[in-house]
C-alpha cells in the first residue's frame, strides 16, 4: 500500500502553507531524515523530512502550489517493486486555498475596512507587515527610534514581525537581546531616560512577567516619582492572549494587567490599518506604552493606509458595524468574534452594533456610552479571565455614564475562569466563541 | 525655582572639580579640600535628615548615607557633566555629590512643593535632568539594568559619556544584576558598577547573604574585571574609579566594590539588633572617612585649622538654610495629585 506524506504542521497556529519547492522527483528512494521538500509559513520557510522509507510513487500537488491545508497529502511513497498505479493520486485532496478552517471559523471571519474617514491610498496587507512598516517608517522618521528583543535581527521576528528590519537599519538599531526579559526590559527603559525611544518586543507578553517590575515601577511610574521630569517613551510590544494548543504558561491575556496601572497605554489593535496607525502612535506618543498583539491575527489581510504621516489616535474605540438593538464591545482578535456573533443575531432580526476598543487605557468610555445610550444594552467580549477583567471596568462604566439609558444589565463574556487547558476540547471551552456571545446578547435583548 | 538659586546652595562642588581630574597625579590641596567639604556636607545634611525625621518633619522610609560618604565624593570627583549617574534608595549623598540643590533635596524628604519631584517621590526618588541624576530608585537592583540602558544611550548617541550604577551588597544578589553585567560586557557599554559594601543588607551580614569569594569578582564570568577598594579612603576611592572610568569610557564596563560602612541603622526604623555598638563604634574611631581626610589635610599642610573652621561654617550655613526651607516651602497644591501621570502625546 503506498504511504501518504502530509502537509505538516509546523507551529501552534499553522492552519495552511505553501509548497516552496520539491527537493525530490518520483522514482527517487528516499529514507528516514531525507529532505523532500520546502514548506512556506507566513513566519518562515521550514523543511519536511521524510519518516518513512520507500520511492516516490507521485507528488500530489506541484511546486508553488498555496494555501495547503494541515494533514492533506502532498506526496506518496511506494515500498520497493510496488507499482505506482496503486497511489490513489486522483483522490489526493486539492488543495484549499484560503477556506476557513471549520473548527475555528472566527479566525477569518471579518476583514475590517479601515476607518470609513479615510480617503487616502491604501494597500491590501497582512497585520504582521503592518506592524513591520509602522516600525520602519519610524525607525525612518527618527534616528532615536531602535529595536530590541529576542530574535528579532538575524531570525527577523519570532513570529517574523520584524522582517527586513536588520537589513534596512543594521544591528544598532535593530538589537538581538539574550533570553532575559528583566535585564533588557529595563536597560529599554534606562535608554529611554536618557533620550532615546524604544521599541521592545518581548516575544509573547507571557514573558514580560518576568520584566513587570520594570514596566510598572520604572517605566510607569518615574514621570510621577520625578515631578514631572523623567519621561519615558518605550514602546513593549508583542502579541498577547491565546494562541493555539500551547496551554496555561503561553495563553494569558495580560490586558487587564496593564489597564490597571496610571502611567501606562494601553492599545490592543484587531484590523491591519489599525495595527499600523496604532503603532506608530504609540511609537511617537512620549509616554510608556503597551502594545498587545495576537498571533492569530498576524496573517489577516486588511486595506492599510501607505501615508507615512497617517497615524491612528490612541484612545478612541472604533465602530466595526453600526447597530440600534444591543452593543457588543470587544478588542483584538474577539473582535472577530463579536462580528460573527452579530451575523448570527442579524439572521434573528436582532441588530447589533460592534465596537472595537482598540485602547484599553485611557477606554473611550464616550463612544461606548454613546453606543449603550442608542442600543440600551451591552455585552463585552474578551479573552481574559473575568474576575477585574476589561468587561468589568465596562460595566462599571456603563453604570457611571449611561445607567439611565440601560434596559438590562450589562453582560461579560469572558474566557473561562481557569488556566488554559491543552487539549484542543477543553481549550475551545475556555474560550469566548460566537455562540456564546450571540447567547449574551440574546440574554440583554430578552430574546 | 528656588532649587536653581545661589552658587552658595548648590550642593556640592565635586562636578566643578571633576573635570580638571588629572588621572593618576596626586590631588592638590585645592581637590582634598573640596572632597573634604563635599564629604562634610553630606554628613552634617544626613544628620540634619535624621534630626527632623524624628521631629516627624520628614515621613516614610528613609535611609542615611553616613559613614559611606567617602565613596560618592570619591566616584564623583571622577565625572564630568557629560556622564551620567543612577543609585537605589540610600541616595541623599548621591544627589548632593552630584551637584544637586540642597534645598530642593531637603524640601523632597519633608515633601514639599520645593523639593525636586515636587513632593510626589520623597527620599527614594529624586532625580535631577540638569544634572544627569537619573534616581533615586525604590526596588532593591532595579536601577541596574536602568543605568546600563543609560549607557547603552550615551553609546547610541555617540557620545563619550559613563553611566556610573550604585549598588549595595544586597542588591548585588539579584538575578537582573547578572542579566545587566551580561548585557553590558557583550555590547561593551561605557557603565561603571559601584557597588557599595555597606556589610548589612538590611539585617543580614554579607557573609550571611552572599556566596563565593567577594562580591567585586562577580562579573568575571563575563570578563568584567573588579576591584575591592577600600571605601573609607577618600584618596583611594578616587584613584580607583579614575581607572575604573577611562576603562568604562573605552566600553570596557567595570566593578568597584567599595568596603564602606553604615554608622545608622539600614532605614530610621532599624533597631540595628544584628551588629554590636562596639562594632559602629571601632568603625567611627578608626576607619571614619572624614576624619580620615581631615589628619590628612593637617598633617600634611593642606590647610589650616582656619580654612578647616571656614569650610565646616560653609556646610552648616548650607544645611540650616535647606532645612529652614525644607520646613516653609509649601506642601503641593492638592491639584498636582493628577499632574505628571502622563505627558501630552
Amino acid at each position: 500500500m503506498p504511504v501518504a506524506v502530509t502537509m505538516p504542521a509546523l507551529s501552534p497556529t499553522m492552519t495552511e502553507g505553501t509548497l516552496a519547492r520539491w527537493l525530490v522527483s518520483e522514482g527517487d528512494r528516499v529514507s528516514p531524515g531525507d529532505v523532500l521538500a520546502e514548506i512556506e509559513t507566513d513566519k518562515a520557510t521550514m523543511e519536511v523530512e521524510a519518516v518513512d522509507e520507500g520511492i516516490v510513487a507521485s507528488l500530489a500537488v506541484p511546486e508553488g502550489t498555496e494555501g495547503i491545508e494541515v494533514n492533506a497529502t502532498i506526496l506518496w511513497l511506494k515500498a520497493e517493486g510496488e507499482s505506482a498505479e496503486a497511489a490513489p493520486v486522483a483522490e489526493a485532496p486539492r488543495p484549499v486555498a484560503k477556506a476557513p478552517p471549520p473548527a475555528k471559523p472566527s479566525r477569518e471571519a471579518s476583514k475590517p475596512a479601515p476607518e470609513v474617514d479615510y480617503r487616502g491610498e491604501t494597500v491590501e496587507m497582512t497585520v504582521r507587515e503592518a506592524l513591520r512598516d509602522a516600525m520602519a517608517e519610524e525607525m525612518r522618521r527618527d534616528e532615536a527610534v531602535f529595536v530590541m528583543g529576542e530574535e528579532v535581527a538575524e531570525y527577523e521576528g519570532a513570529y517574523k514581525v520584524t522582517q527586513g528590519l536588520l537589513a534596512e537599519f543594521g544591528p544598532r538599531r535593530v538589537r538581538d537581546t539574550p533570553i532575559t526579559e528583566h535585564g533588557f526590559a529595563g536597560l529599554g527603559v534606562g535608554a529611554a531616560f536618557g533620550g532615546l525611544r524604544p521599541v521592545v518586543e518581548f516575544m509573547t507578553f507571557n514573558f514580560a512577567m518576568q520584566a513587570i517590575d520594570q514596566i510598572v515601577n520604572s517605566a510607569a511610574k518615574t514621570l510621577y516619582m520625578s515631578g514631572g521630569q523623567m519621561g519615558c517613551p518605550i514602546v513593549f510590544r508583542g502579541p498577547n492572549g491565546a494562541a493555539a494548543r500551547v496551554a496555561a504558561q503561553h495563553s494569558q491575556c495580560y490586558a487587564s494587567w496593564y489597564a490597571h496601572i496610571p502611567g501606562l497605554t494601553v492599545v490592543s489593535p484587531f484590523s491591519a490599518a489599525d495595527a499600523k496607525g496604532l503603532l506608530k502612535a504609540a511609537i511617537r506618543n512620549p509616554n510608556p506604552v503597551i502594545f498587545l498583539e495576537n498571533e492569530i491575527l498576524y496573517g489577516q489581510r486588511g486595506a492599510v493606509p501607505t501615508d507615512p504621516e497617517r497615524t491612528v489616535p490612541i484612545g478612541r474605540a472604533g465602530v466595526l458595524r453600526p447597530g440600534r438593538d444591543v452593543t457588543i464591545v470587544a478588542f483584538s482578535r474577539m473582535c472577530a468574534v463579536a462580528l460573527e456573533a452579530a451575523e448570527m443575531l442579524a439572521g434573528e432580526g436582532i441588530d447589533a452594533e460592534v465596537i472595537d476598543l482598540r485602547t484599553l487605557r485611557p477606554l473611550d468610555r464616550e463612544t461606548i456610552a454613546a453606543s449603550i445610550r442608542k442600543t440600551n444594552r451591552i455585552v463585552s467580549v474578551e479573552e481574559g479571565w473575568p474576575v477585574a477583567g476589561i468587561g468589568s471596568e465596562i460595566a462599571a462604566i456603563a453604570m457611571e455614564d449611561a445607567f439611565d439609558w440601560l434596559d438590562a444589565p450589562a453582560m461579560r463574556v469572558t474566557g473561562e475562569d481557569v488556566p488554559m487547558p491543552y487539549a484542543a476540547n477543553l481549550e475551545a471551552l475556555a474560550l469566548p466563541d460566537a455562540a456564546r456571545v450571540a447567547a449574551a446578547a440574546r440574554a440583554v435583548c430578552y430574546a | 525655582m528656588s532649587r536653581q538659586s545661589s552658587k552658595k546652595r548648590a550642593g556640592a562642588s565635586a562636578k566643578r572639580n571633576g573635570r580638571a581630574a588629572a588621572n593618576g597625579a596626586a590631588p592638590d590641596s585645592g581637590r582634598l579640600l573640596s572632597w573634604y567639604r563635599d564629604m562634610l556636607l553630606i554628613r552634617r545634611f544626613e544628620e540634619r535628615a535624621g534630626q527632623m525625621y524624628g521631629m516627624g518633619l520628614i515621613g516614610g522610609f528613609c535611609h542615611l548615607y553616613i559613614g559611606q560618604e567617602a565613596v560618592v565624593v570619591g566616584i564623583q570627583a571622577c565625572l564630568g557633566e557629560r556622564d551620567s549617574v543612577v543609585t537605589g534608595y540610600r541616595d541623599h549623598g548621591h544627589m548632593l555629590a552630584a551637584g544637586m540643590d540642597a534645598r530642593g533635596v531637603m524640601a523632597e524628604l519633608t515633601g514639599r512643593e520645593g523639593g525636586y519631584s515636587r513632593g510626589k517621590g520623597g527620599s527614594m526618588h529624586m532625580f535631577s535632568r540638569e544634572k544627569n541624576f537619573f534616581g533615586g530608585h525604590g526596588i532593591v537592583a532595579a536601577q541596574v539594568p536602568l543605568g546600563v540602558g543609560l549607557g547603552f544611550s550615551h553609546r547610541y548617541k555617540g557620545e563619550d559619556g559613563v553611566s556610573v550604577v550604585y549598588f549595595g551588597d544586597g542588591a548585588a544578589n539579584q538575578g537582573q544584576v547578572y542579566e545587566s553585567l551580561n548585557l553590558a560586557a557583550l555590547w561593551e557599554l561605557p557603565v561603571l558598577f559601584v557597588i557599595e559594601n555597606n556589610k548589612y543588607g538590611m539585617g543580614t551580614a554579607v557573609s550571611r547573604a552572599a556566596a563565593g569569594s567577594g562580591l567585586h569578582a562577580r562579573g568575571g564570568g563575563f570578563g568584567i574585571p573588579g576591584r575591592l577598594v577600600d571605601g573609607m579612603d577618600v584618596r583611594a576611592v578616587h584613584a580607583a574609579a579614575s581607572e575604573a572610568v577611562a576603562e568604562a569610557r573605552a566600553g570596557r564596563p567595570a566593578i568597584l566594590e567599595m568596603e564602606t560602612y553604615r554608622y545608622r541603622g539600614h532605614s530610621m526604623s532599624d533597631p540595628a539588633k544584628y551588629r554590636t555598638r562596639e562594632e559602629v563604634n571601632r568603625m567611627r574611631r578608626d576607619r571614619d572617612p572624614i576624619e580620615r581626610l581631615r589628619h590628612v589635610l593637617e598633617s600634611e599642610g593642606h590647610a589650616g585649622a582656619d580654612a578647616l573652621k571656614a569650610i565646616d561654617a560653609e556646610v552648616r550655613e548650607i544645611v540650616s538654610d535647606a532645612a529652614q526651607f525644607a520646613e516653609q516651602s509649601p506642601e503641593p497644591d492638592p491639584s498636582e495629585l493628577y499632574t505628571d501621570v502622563l505627558l501630552e502625546a
